[in-house]
C-alpha cells in the first residue's frame, strides 16, 4: 500500500492544486471526490467549489482562485474552511511554483 | 409507470441530496456467481448452484469498463462464493487495472497461503472473511460444519502473508450478538478489522429471520455497543434504524437503494440493493441496450426510488429524521408496507405492525432460488433443530434502560 504523505497545512496565500491521485466525479449537486492512494471519499457540495478545486492550479494562490471564480466576499471564509478540510485529507496539495 | 421526477433542492445536507440519487453509485455490490460451497441458512441471495446464464468473462470485463467510464471507484464483490469462479483472479486484476477497486467477501475456501501472498502484494483490494459466530459452535450452526475452521485458516493465511486491513464480516444474529467483544478480540488477534452488518429477511434469510433476528433488548444492547465502539468497527451503515434510539450512529443514515447503491447479480440483473432480489426491485439488465449506465440513470424503478418519502405512518413519527423509516427490503420481505415502520423499529412500531398482519398473508418470495437441491457436506442444522426459547437471562443487563 502507498503510504499517504503527511497533509500540508493549508495556507490560502500559497499555490495549490487538486492532488494528482484524486479524481472528481461530477454530480448534480457538485462532485464526488476520490483519492486513489488513501481510498478516501469526500463530496464537494457546490458546483462553484468544484470549479475552485479544478482551477486552483491556474492561479497563484487559493485566495486568487476564489476571486477568479467569483466567490462572494461573504462566502470566502466558508470556502477557505472547505479547502482546509480538503488539504487535511490530502485531496488538494501544495504546488511548487506558479 | 411514469415517475414524476421531484425537484432536487440546492445546497443543504448531503443526506438530502442523496435522496435524489447520484449520476453513478458511490459503490455497488456485484455478485459474480450464485455458486457456493456452503449452504448458510440465512443466505441473502439463496445461493448454492451456478446459474447457466451467468455473465461470461468478456461480459464481466465489459461491466468493469463501464464502471470505469462512470467513475465508480470501487465495488463490493460477493456471491455465492465469488472465488469459485475460475476467472475470479483474472477479473480482480482486470478491475484493479481499470481503476475499479475491489472489496470481496469470501468464506475463505480458496484463500490458501499462495493466494494470501498474492492478495497481500496487490494494492487496491480489500478482503472480508464471513464469520457468523466467534466460536465454531455458534458459527457452524448457521454456516455449516467446518466453516469456522475454513474461515479462521484463511484469516491466519492472510495475517501470515502480511495482508493489511482485511476484514472479518459478521451478520449480527440473536445467537452471536452477545459475542461482539469476542469477535473484536478474534479480529485483533489476526490484525484484522471487524465489520458487522444487519440480518435481513432476504433470500433464505426469510426462513430463519423470526428465529435469528436480534430481540428488542438485544438491539438496545447492540446500539449501546456501537455508540461505545463505533469508531473501531465498520457497519456498512446498515444499522441506521437504531438511530431512532436517540443519538445518530456514524455514517449515512438513509436507505441508499437505487439512490447511492445497487446490486448487479450474476446474470447481469440490476436490483435496487443487495437485499432486494425480487422482481419488484429489478430495474434492468447490464446486457440490455445502454448497459448498466442506462439502467442506473434512466430506469423507471430507480427514478421512483429517488425522492424523499412524504407519506405513510413513519413520516408522522418524531424519530423519522433519525431512521428515515428503516430498511426497505426488511419491510418488503416481512410483508409490511414500504412507507410504514421497519419490522425491527426500535420504537416498537414494527412489532405491532408484524402482529397486525393478516393471518393469511403470504410474504413475498423471490422468483430466484439457487439453493443446493441435494445434501451439502457440513450442511447447517439450524432448521432441523428445535428452536431455543428466549430466556430472560439471555437478555441484556441493559434491558429496559432508555438511552438518549
Amino acid at each position: 500500500m502507498t503510504s499517504a504523505p503527511a497533509a500540508a497545512v493549508f495556507d490560502p496565500a500559497l499555490p495549490w492544486r487538486r492532488a494528482r491521485s484524486v479524481a472528481l466525479r461530477p454530480e448534480p449537486f457538485g462532485a464526488l471526490v476520490y483519492h486513489f492512494g488513501n481510498r478516501k471519499l469526500s463530496f464537494l457540495k457546490s458546483k462553484t467549489l468544484v470549479t475552485v478545486v479544478e482551477t486552483l492550479a491556474d492561479h497563484p494562490s487559493a485566495d486568487a482562485t476564489l476571486v477568479a471564480c467569483g466567490v462572494p466576499e461573504a462566502q470566502r471564509p466558508a470556502y477557505l474552511r472547505a479547502l482546509a478540510d480538503l488539504a487535511r485529507s490530502n485531496m488538494i496539495e501544495p504546488r511548487e511554483s506558479l | 409507470m411514469t415517475a414524476v421526477v421531484p425537484q432536487r433542492p440546492t445546497g443543504g445536507r448531503l443526506v438530502d441530496q442523496f435522496e435524489y440519487g447520484l449520476d453513478a453509485p458511490i459503490c455497488l455490490t456485484w455478485e459474480l456467481t450464485y455458486a457456493c460451497n456452503l449452504a448458510c441458512v440465512h443466505c441473502l441471495s439463496s445461493s448454492g448452484r451456478r446459474d447457466p446464464r451467468e455473465l461470461s468473462t468478456a461480459e464481466a470485463e465489459g461491466v468493469i469498463d463501464e464502471l470505469q467510464r462512470m467513475q465508480v471507484f470501487y465495488v463490493n464483490v460477493g456471491g455465492g462464493e465469488p472465488t469459485v469462479r475460475p476467472d475470479f483472479w483474472h477479473l480482480l486484476d482486470y478491475a484493479i487495472g481499470h481503476d475499479v477497486g475491489v472489496k470481496f467477501s469470501t468464506n475463505g475456501v480458496k484463500l490458501d497461503r499462495a493466494r494470501a501472498r498474492q492478495l497481500a502484494a496487490t494494492d487496491y483490494v480489500d478482503v472480508q472473511i464471513s464469520l457468523d459466530g466467534a466460536t465454531a459452535e455458534v458459527n457452524d450452526r448457521v454456516r455449516g460444519t467446518g466453516s469456522f475452521a475454513t474461515a479462521t485458516q484463511a484469516l491466519e493465511n492472510l495475517a501470515e502473508a502480511g495482508m493489511k486491513d482485511f476484514k472479518v464480516s459478521v451478520v449480527v444474529t440473536r445467537e452471536n450478538v452477545s459475542q461482539l467483544d469476542e469477535f473484536r478480540a478474534l479480529t485483533d488477534r489476526y490484525g484484522a478489522q471487524l465489520r458487522i452488518t444487519r440480518l435481513r429477511p432476504s433470500g433464505r434469510g426469510a426462513d430463519v429471520w423470526d428465529q435469528l433476528h436480534p430481540t428488542q433488548a438485544q438491539q438496545r444492547e447492540l446500539y449501546a455497543w456501537l455508540l461505545a465502539n463505533g469508531d473501531r468497527v465498520l457497519t456498512g451503515d446498515s444499522f441506521f434504524h437504531l438511530s431512532a434510539y436517540g443519538e445518530a450512529l456514524p455514517g449515512l443514515n438513509l436507505c441508499g437503494a437505487g439512490r447511492v447503491v445497487c446490486l448487479i447479480d450474476p446474470v447481469g440483473d440490476v436490483y435496487a440493493c443487495p437485499f432486494a432480489i425480487h422482481e419488484q426491485f429489478l430495474a434492468g439488465n447490464v446486457r440490455g441496450e445502454g448497459g448498466f449506465q442506462r439502467v442506473w440513470q434512466q430506469s423507471d424503478l430507480f427514478q421512483e426510488l429517488r425522492s424523499p418519502q412524504t407519506g405513510g405512518a413513519c413520516t408522522k413519527c418524531a424519530h423519522f429524521d433519525a431512521c428515515r423509516g428503516g430498511c426497505m427490503a426488511a419491510k418488503f420481505f416481512t410483508g409490511l408496507p414500504l412507507d410504514g415502520p421497519d419490522p425491527e423499529c426500535v420504537q416498537g412500531y414494527g412489532e405491532s405492525a408484524l402482529a397486525a398482519r393478516d393471518l393469511d398473508l403470504v410474504t413475498p418470495r423471490s422468483h430466484l432460488d439457487h439453493s443446493h437441491t441435494g445434501p451439502v457436506r457440513g450442511q447447517p442444522t439450524l432448521l432441523g433443530m428445535p428452536s431455543i426459547p428466549a430466556k430472560t437471562c439471555d437478555e441484556s443487563p441493559l434491558a429496559g434502560l432508555r438511552l438518549g
